[in-house]
């Protein structure tokens, strides 16, 4: 736990436990890209990933290589520790990011927002993606302020 | 707002269901604090809840035929062997968690108008001594509070859209829900001294009130001084835990009108959700923009108007299911005692106070001030309103309004006459 530092979240899991769907994903994130899936039909982009487009009920999918950049929707910035790992990760952000080149709603993210004043974070902050590899299988998904 | 057209199923409803049933008995435990209900099981805590409701009604065990539960509280199959329940003719259970709270009275309902059963129980038993609801998600795996996949025959293990939602340290109920109200302070303007009003209105019921936990009278000052748990909650904001049975008996309001007490008419009950509500705040947060910041609850209320035939103007008192403040003023939205995004401004002028308001709100005290039985204290208050019988007696109470959530779908709401 002596790794833990203030505002980072531990990742806990060292793999993404991913399936068919989502797969495609976490291959991209090793690769420090953001690939989303997008309707063949309709295009619309969902996340996580899954079989069907909630929109249309289309299965098939692109994926779509995104800037990385997005909007804060919502967040809260979390003071009491809920677990003993995180007594010194606290003050953190966890945050709803918008991702840019996507409809929003069906495809936002639930992040870690990281090196940030937690007292200095807004709604409509912009944000871009920070990789955490954090083994061989599973890279975070992070947004830092820009 | 794309609303479905939902008159249709409430009108055919209110012709099947509206007071055809009432509710002739309600019974509970003592509420503890978190864990103190220990060396009882939680099994025994619900059996005692189910006798004291059915002594209430001057009913038995031989006339319990049938259970309509949320939560996934108990093992009908458990009870019934326990308690030597002659014949189970009823037993289902609405999906999810809390958010069912109210809507299982429509299961109760349901059960009793097309005759599948006659007496049937609803109920909630909580001992938090093992596992706490709502638990934080550690080692990659969902606690408790409804938001678990619920499936035994599943092959367990990490779910894949765990990757996507465990690493953002939003990881518990009250994290979630921060998550909507900040939301809901940046479009409207709600302000934490609306969440102040909400608390302290509550806290002034509870003062009066034998069975709650938190009587000391508390300040605008107090509030402010109160620790920070997740912007822009604070301790005072979330429930209180507590271990605890509560139980009511439903049958058909010509039986229950030969009972102990005066019948509390089912007027109308509804459940559920748009679609794409989802899970909501449980890891999934891609609600459309028309309603992210509200409490889930906006097309069960307008069913349940229709159902009822009777609109927010009709409601005495509102027993509003208040796991955090800021969900008492988005469901006084939801139901239209004031517009959408109005409800801060709403509480500020005094609207939910006991005594003064134009809609007197958690006159027990709620979760936050009396005890946290998800859900059951607020249907066990409507009922003690509507006999005339409540600590803070809403003098005339005709008509009472009970919800259960907002949390994952379905949500829940039904409107109680006497």
């Amino acid at each position: 736990m002596s790794e833990n530092r203030q505002g980072v979240v531990p990742a806990l899991l060292e793999e993404p436990f991913a399936d068919a769907y989502t797969e495609p994903f976490w291959t991209a994130a090793l690769e420090g890209r953001l690939s989303v899936p997008r309707c063949t039909n309709c295009g619309t982009f969902r996340l996580p990933p899954g079989p069907f487009c909630f929109e249309c009920r289309h299965q098939e999918v692109d994926w779509v290589d995104l800037p990385g950049t997005g909007t804060i929707y919502t967040f809260t910035v979390v003071r009491h520790p809920l677990r003993p790992d995180l007594q010194d990760v606290v003050p953190y952000v966890a945050a709803v990011v918008e991702l840019d080149g996507t409809q929003g709603a069906g495809a936002r993210m639930t992040v870690n927002i990281v090196d940030c004043d937690p007292e200095a974070v807004r709604i409509g902050d912009k944000v871009k993606i920070k990789w955490d590899k954090v083994s061989e299988t599973f890279a975070v998904p992070r947004f830092v302020p820009i | 707002m794309r609303y479905p057209n939902s008159s249709k199923p409430g009108r055919g409803a209110k012709r099947a269901v509206q007071d055809k049933t009432a509710i002739a008995g309600v019974g509970a435990t003592p509420y503890y604090r978190r864990g103190e209900s220990l060396p009882q099981t939680e099994q025994e805590l619900a059996c005692k809840a189910i006798l004291n409701a059915l002594e209430d009604a001057g009913l038995t065990t031989d006339d319990l035929d049938g259970f309509a539960i949320y939560s996934g509280s108990v093992d009908p199959a458990q009870i019934g062997s326990m308690l030597g329940v002659p014949e189970i003719r009823f037993a289902a259970g609405l999906t999810s968690g809390g958010g069912g709270a109210a809507g299982a009275l429509g299961l109760a309902a349901s059960a009793i108008v097309t005759g599948q059963a006659e007496v049937v129980v609803t109920l909630l038993t909580l001992q938090q001594a093992a596992r706490r609801l709502g638990g934080t998600q550690v080692s990659g795996r969902r606690g408790g509070g409804g938001g678990g996949g619920g499936n035994p025959y599943g092959a367990g293990g990490v779910p894949p859209s765990m990757a996507f939602q465990v690493t953002s340290g939003a990881i518990a109920p009250g994290h979630s829900f921060s998550l909507l109200t900040q939301r809901h302070m940046h479009l409207y303007g709600t302000k934490r001294e609306h969440l102040a009003e909400v608390v302290i209105s509550q806290r002034n019921n509870a003062m009066t009130r034998p069975t709650a936990f938190k009587r000391d009278p508390l300040t605008v000052d107090d509030y402010f001084n109160a620790r920070m748990i997740s912007d822009p909650l604070c301790v005072l904001d979330y429930t209180q835990e507590n271990d605890g049975a509560v139980a009511l008996i439903t049958t058909s309001a010509e039986r229950a009108r030969d009972l102990r007490h005066p019948p509390v008419y089912i007027t109308a009950s509804t459940h559920g959700g748009m679609g794409r509500w989802g899970s909501a705040i449980f890891g999934y947060f891609q609600m459309p923009d028309e309603y992210f910041a509200s409490s889930g609850h906006r097309p069960v209320a307008r069913r349940l108007y229709d159902m009822a035939g009777l609109g927010p103007k009709d409601i005495d008192v509102a027993l509003l299911y208040d796991h955090f403040s800021p969900l008492v003023i988005m469901q006084l939205e939801d139901y239209g005692f004031c517009g959408i995004g109005e409800g801060g401004p709403f509480v500020a002028d005094g609207n939910i106070r006991y005594g003064s308001g134009s809609i007197p709100v958690n006159t027990h005290g709620g979760h936050l001030s009396e005890a946290y039985i998800i859900g059951m204290t607020h249907m066990r208050e409507a009922v003690e309103q509507l006999r005339g019988q409540a600590v803070n007696q809403v003098r005339g109470a005709e008509v009472a309004l009970v919800t259960g959530g907002p949390a994952g779908l379905p949500v829940s709401g039904t409107i109680l006459r006497r």
